[in-house]
């Protein structure tokens, strides 16, 4: 599973770095981005699934169809 | 306040002073959102007052025809001076983009994560020491004597002010947002304002200090000094911002735990859920309207909206839309997917919104550790502010 945050619609709530702060960065503005390039762990798929889910802006996405990496 | 009608249809004459909507306004806007989603009034000047989730979310994306030039949900009623102090009012609150975006840029790094983390221990030790003061008392005013006393005296060291004049403070607040119907009163409050801060800002002009006033002042955007007037309203909106809403975002969570015994006794049992409450308390009793003004005719959802109409962005009411929360009037503590709008929606997002969470986790927190069994002082009346803000500005409580 990837995830991706787009910069566009982010609003700087940080629900999702309160959520999994394993997977997103904030920056001074509240703007977050993802860690690397997305990739989630099959640990922490569930709860990659929860910060898309609570994200007020939709900002958060899974990218579809994609392999892992390697 | 001013006394008006009382309201028989409020689809067609809503009146959000209204004090049976003040103290309890969810079943009418369960009855709006089923009726009439966008109900409209004329008592204030011509006003819509949505209360679905998505209408809320779009107006508040769609800056181009609802723009924040005009935020206050009571508007003001006096003449307005030749020459305004603030004549941008309070940015970036009340400014649209372009303005919006640089003084926000200002704001946001003294509210960013990292920041916010540096005053939790000063936060947790002002709530342990509130309580120091009424605990072996058995009651409390949970309104008065602890949610009211937080935010003021945080959001004080931040802007580098003292904290001995929190009193002063809220009470200009107060002034301000509470008693808008009353001009003389909200025009004394932002007075009030004014003449601290312009004090304050000639203290600094020299010697600036480690605050967020000095940086204000001191700051350069485009090579140029920022204009008084903006070092002044921003600071102003920061004070004013960052104390009734989060008091009042305590206040009712502390209501709710003390009219919900089996909540109460959860959370205390189970303190790994506060992350969660914190959000679903904020969701459930979200304190904060902001208006909009149309900027021109528009026609949105099926409702002829005019150049100049208000629009009040009833995020509360969007926060308990059946169509995205499931069993939306109840507390649900652990609620996994909680797409709330309590701070805003959009590029108004609460700049203070990692601030406001911090405090009412930790006010929280320290009133649970302490007080865990408490209850409302039966007898004692409970009141609630509304229009801009609502919470409780009077919660008596006993406790063993």
């Amino acid at each position: 599973m990837r995830i991706t945050v787009d910069p566009l619609k982010c609003q700087g709530h940080a629900r999702c770095f309160a959520l999994v702060p394993e997977l997103f960065v904030v920056d001074d503005y509240g703007m977050s981005s993802v860690k690397g390039d997305g990739t989630v762990a099959p640990a922490l798929e569930d709860r990659a699934l929860l910060a898309i889910a609570n994200c007020p802006e939709f900002a958060i996405e899974e990218i579809a169809g994609e392999d892992p990496p390697g | 306040m001013a006394r008006t009608s009382p309201v028989t249809d409020w689809s067609v004459d809503f009146d959000v002073l209204d004090h049976d909507y003040v103290a309890d306004p969810f079943d009418i806007w369960d009855d709006l959102r089923h009726r009439c989603p966008i109900a409209h009034s004329d008592r204030r000047g011509s006003t819509w007052l949505p209360t679905r989730y998505e209408d809320v979310t779009a107006i508040a994306h769609d800056v181009e025809h609802f723009s924040s030039l005009e935020v206050a949900v009571i508007p003001f009623d006096g003449e307005e001076p030749e020459e305004p102090i603030l004549p941008y009012g309070l940015p970036p609150i009340s400014a649209d983009p372009p303005l919006h975006t640089w003084t926000r840029r200002l704001l946001l790094p003294w509210f960013s994560h990292t920041r916010v983390a540096g005053y939790e221990a000063m936060t947790r030790e002002l709530c342990s020491s509130l309580i120091d003061g009424f605990a072996a008392r058995g009651r409390a005013d949970a309104a008065a004597d602890y949610a009211q006393q937080i935010p003021v005296r945080v959001i004080a060291a931040i802007l580098g002010v003292s904290d001995s004049h929190a009193d002063m403070f809220t009470g200009w607040v107060r002034d301000v947002l509470e008693f808008a119907d009353d001009p003389e009163r909200r025009a004394g409050g932002v007075q009030g304002l004014i003449n601290y801060f312009l004090e304050e800002i000639e203290h600094r002009r020299d010697r600036p200090g480690d605050d967020l006033l000095s940086m204000l002042l001191h700051s350069e955007v485009d090579g140029a000094p920022v204009e008084q007037s903006l070092v002044l309203g921003t600071a102003a909106l920061v004070l004013i911002a960052g104390v009734d809403t989060t008091w009042s975002a305590i206040g009712s969570s502390l209501w709710h735990l003390a009219t919900h015994p089996d909540d109460r006794k959860r959370l205390v049992a189970e303190p790994d859920l506060m992350p969660f409450a914190v959000e679903e308390l904020l969701r459930a009793y979200s304190p904060v309207t902001m208006a909009r003004v149309v900027t021109h005719d528009v026609e949105f959802a099926h409702c002829p909206m005019k150049a100049g109409d208000k629009i009040l962005m009833n995020f509360p009411a969007a926060n308990r839309d059946p169509e995205v929360f499931e069993d939306a009037d109840k507390v649900v503590l652990d609620r996994a997917v909680n797409r709330h709008v309590a701070f805003g929606s959009g590029i108004h997002r609460c700049a203070g919104s990692n601030l406001a969470r911090m405090e009412l986790r930790v006010a929280l927190e320290q009133w649970l550790c302490r007080v865990p069994e408490f209850h409302l002082d039966e007898g004692q009346e409970v009141t609630w502010a509304g229009g801009q803000v609502r919470g409780p500005r009077l919660l008596p409580v006993v406790f063993p």
